[in-house]
């Protein structure tokens, strides 16, 4: 039986690894995450932290990775999926009447790879912090 | 490597700490009684009694620790991750004594030989029998792992393990290895619990909603006691996730805090956390959760013989298969502790008299699978052991019986932490064997792999043991390769660790595009075909009559 790497991959781990090695031509590069960025802040600077990204350290499975992002006054969030070969994944805009500027969703992530929350703050700052999510082969734990 | 003294000074109170002293004494007459290894002076008004990671071993068994057991980044050479002749010097203990042959790998057979096997649950009853009689409201607190590891528990998918310990009357439990047994079969072992099943980190995954109780509340001598569970946080990633589908785990540090702020609110004295995390990531969330006073700690099975203080966190480290049992007693005043005092006893089965009930019990679990439990399959003529962060002896002889009956090239074996220890000489049971590889998902594959793929399965396990960051670790250890060597620096991040693979038969370099035939068992994905592996190294040992494992020297490690 010849198997090619993808059901390699199937056999050994299930199905969520198959998301784990991306191939690299595909994910997007760090000049294309600072144009999305540039592109919401309109080439502003934007300060480290202030934003509350809620991710699992490890994934469960790759393919619907919870993500919350929270950043208490902000008027809209920008959340990029740094490894992915489309980082964009969304952008949360918050009205007036918004009781909370949080928001939850799930994700596709390719592999290991840094979440990326960029907030626009109600007197036009920004903040943008960054979360590390691993996607992993697993199977060996004691 | 921190000096004793530092180690030391991470104590409440310095006075507190007479776990080790009882043993110095022992130690000192060379001869074990069991009001010795009981002996304790009571204090305060809070007994805790911890039991963790027992793997179904109710009988008396040998387990040999790690020789080698290593930390990356800030927790290099910090307690657990310092063996042999640095722990004994560390913890002031000679060679030779009981407490080196109960806490270390050092001259592991002789001591075995002379001192017995440790374990049996109808011994760990006498102990809490006693610990109760002096505090009868003394909490036990079970950290999980309990219902999986052995012959008796995979034939009864749990049943044996429940039996045995609703009779020890525990007060709290948390769980990993018992999801294995799936989702269904949990909740309804759960109903036969008079105690309570706890996991505050255990969600369902559609609604994301609790789906276990998070926390219990205790009383003892007027103090309000909150005990929290927080279950192994990767089960859906380090075992098959379609065994519990619809949960989430995680270590969700902040539903941690929310908790612990909550049972402060509600009038908790004591807040107590018994994990599953694993040490390094109980140390992690220690330091980054305020407001915990203990830490039960559970998972990656390390025996400290003292607490270990973080954050005015006090963390508890009790071993593995029945090996140990905890005792912390804490003195509680106006919401704040106070005092410890602490012993981590161990359970020389051959010095601490049996529980004739519990022995009864035990009995009667193993009675309808005596035949095949003491079925002789063959013998050892090395010690057999697996624990260690690489390759053990069992798991070498796993690799070998792979290898040839399933003519493969390389095999592999996941790195587990349980699994008892056998002396050179000694006969290899049936029980034995389950006791090494007893678990629900057995089915041994065999199948291509290329040598690029091998690569990034060893970079992807070793990164689970040696990323830096413990919150991003799984708390097993490397899978065990046969048929092939491998160079490995521990410090080096994902992607650059492994180098120099090679194939032993040949002595060629692994080629990355090249296929080889791979043979291994405990595969996370539910369509894996393949024997169990019980059955492969059953007729490996039967053929071989009396097996031998060579000194693996194929792991160079470096960076350590």
């Amino acid at each position: 039986m010849k198997l090619t790497r993808r059901d390699a991959l199937l056999l050994t781990a299930g199905a969520a690894i198959t998301a784990s090695l991306p191939l690299p031509a595909l994910a997007a590069t760090p000049e294309d995450i600072d144009a999305d960025i540039a592109a919401f802040t309109g080439g502003a600077d934007v300060k480290e932290g202030g934003v509350e990204i809620t991710a699992p350290e490890i994934a469960e499975n790759g393919n619907t990775v919870p993500v919350e992002v929270s950043a208490p006054g902000a008027t809209s969030i920008l959340l990029l999926a740094a490894g992915n070969p489309n980082p964009g994944v969304a952008t949360f805009n918050f009205g007036p009447l918004s009781a909370a500027s949080e928001a939850k969703t799930r994700i596709r992530l390719a592999g290991t790879q840094d979440l990326i929350a960029v907030a626009k703050m109600a007197d036009g700052s920004f903040a943008m912090s960054k979360r590390s999510v691993k996607v992993t082969i697993g199977g060996c734990g004691g | 490597m921190i000096s004793r003294r530092d180690f030391l000074q991470a104590g409440v109170a310095a006075s507190a700490i007479l776990g080790g002293g009882v043993w110095t004494k022992v130690a000192a007459q060379q001869a074990l009684t069991q009001d010795q290894l009981l002996e304790f002076d009571p204090l305060g008004n809070v007994t805790l009694i911890h039991i963790t990671d027992i793997h179904a071993q109710l009988k008396p068994v040998y387990f040999r620790e790690p020789s080698i057991n290593l930390g990356v980044g800030e927790v290099n050479g910090l307690p657990p991750h310092v063996t042999g002749a640095d722990f004994l010097k560390l913890f002031n203990m000679q060679p030779g004594t009981p407490e080196a042959y109960a806490l270390t790998s050092e001259d592991f057979t002789s001591l075995a030989k002379g001192y017995g096997k440790m374990g049996g649950i109808d011994r760990c009853a006498t102990v809490i029998n006693a610990i109760r009689a002096e505090r009868p409201e003394a909490l036990l607190l079970d950290g999980g792992d309990t219902w999986q590891g052995s012959y008796t528990a995979e034939m009864t998918k749990g049943q044996d393990m429940v039996n045995v310990m609703n009779a020890l009357k525990p007060d709290a439990m948390t769980a990993h290895w018992e999801f294995t047994f799936g989702k269904d079969r949990v909740d309804e072992l759960i109903d036969e619990l008079p105690f309570a099943f706890l996991g505050a980190n255990i969600f369902d995954n559609e609604w994301d909603e609790p789906a276990y109780e998070p926390y219990k509340f205790f009383e003892q001598n007027g103090v309000k006691i909150a005990v929290i569970g927080q279950a192994f946080p990767y089960l859906p990633i380090a075992n098959p996730r379609y065994m519990f589908e619809t949960m989430s785990f995680g270590i969700r540090e902040e539903r941690v805090a929310e908790m612990v702020e909550e049972v402060r609110e509600e009038g908790a004295d004591l807040v107590v956390l018994l994990s599953h995390n694993g040490f390094d990531v109980d140390r992690k969330l220690a330091g980054r959760v305020d407001g915990i006073d203990v830490i039960l700690t559970g998972h990656t099975h390390d025996a400290l013989p003292e607490p270990l203080l973080v954050n005015d966190t006090l963390l508890i480290a009790s071993g593995s298969n029945g090996k140990f049992i905890s005792r912390l007693d804490l003195d509680v005043q106006n919401g704040e502790m106070k005092g410890f005092r602490h012993k981590l006893i161990p359970i020389f089965s051959d010095v601490i008299a049996s529980d004739p009930a519990i022995t009864a019990l035990i009995d009667e679990q193993r009675a309808p699978h005596e035949d095949q439990l003491r079925e002789v399959l063959g013998q050892t003529g090395s010690l057999l052991y697996r624990r260690g962060n690489f390759n053990g002896t069992w798991d070498d002889l796993i690799c070998n019986a792979l290898i040839e009956e399933r003519e493969a090239d390389i095999a592999l074996s996941p790195g587990f932490r349980w699994g008892p220890s056998l002396l050179p000489g000694q006969d290899i049971t049936r029980e034995d064997l389950f006791n090494a590889v007893g678990m629900s998902y057995p089915k041994a594959y065999r199948s291509e792999m290329t040598g690029e793929f091998l690569h990034t399965i060893l970079e992807d396990v070793a990164d689970n043991l040696f990323n830096p960051d413990p919150y991003y670790q799984q708390g097993g250890d490397m899978v065990r390769v046969g048929g092939m060597g491998y160079s490995i620096d521990v410090t080096k991040p994902q992607g650059s660790r492994i180098t120099n693979m090679t194939h032993l038969k040949t002595g060629d370099a692994i080629d990355p595009q090249k296929t080889y035939v791979v043979s291994g068992w405990a595969s996370v994905n539910e369509a894996t075909e393949g024997p169990p592996i019980w059955d492969v190294v059953e007729s490996h040992i039967k053929r071989h009559g009396t097996v031998t494992v060579d000194p693996n020297k194929s792991v160079k490690v470096t960076g350590a």
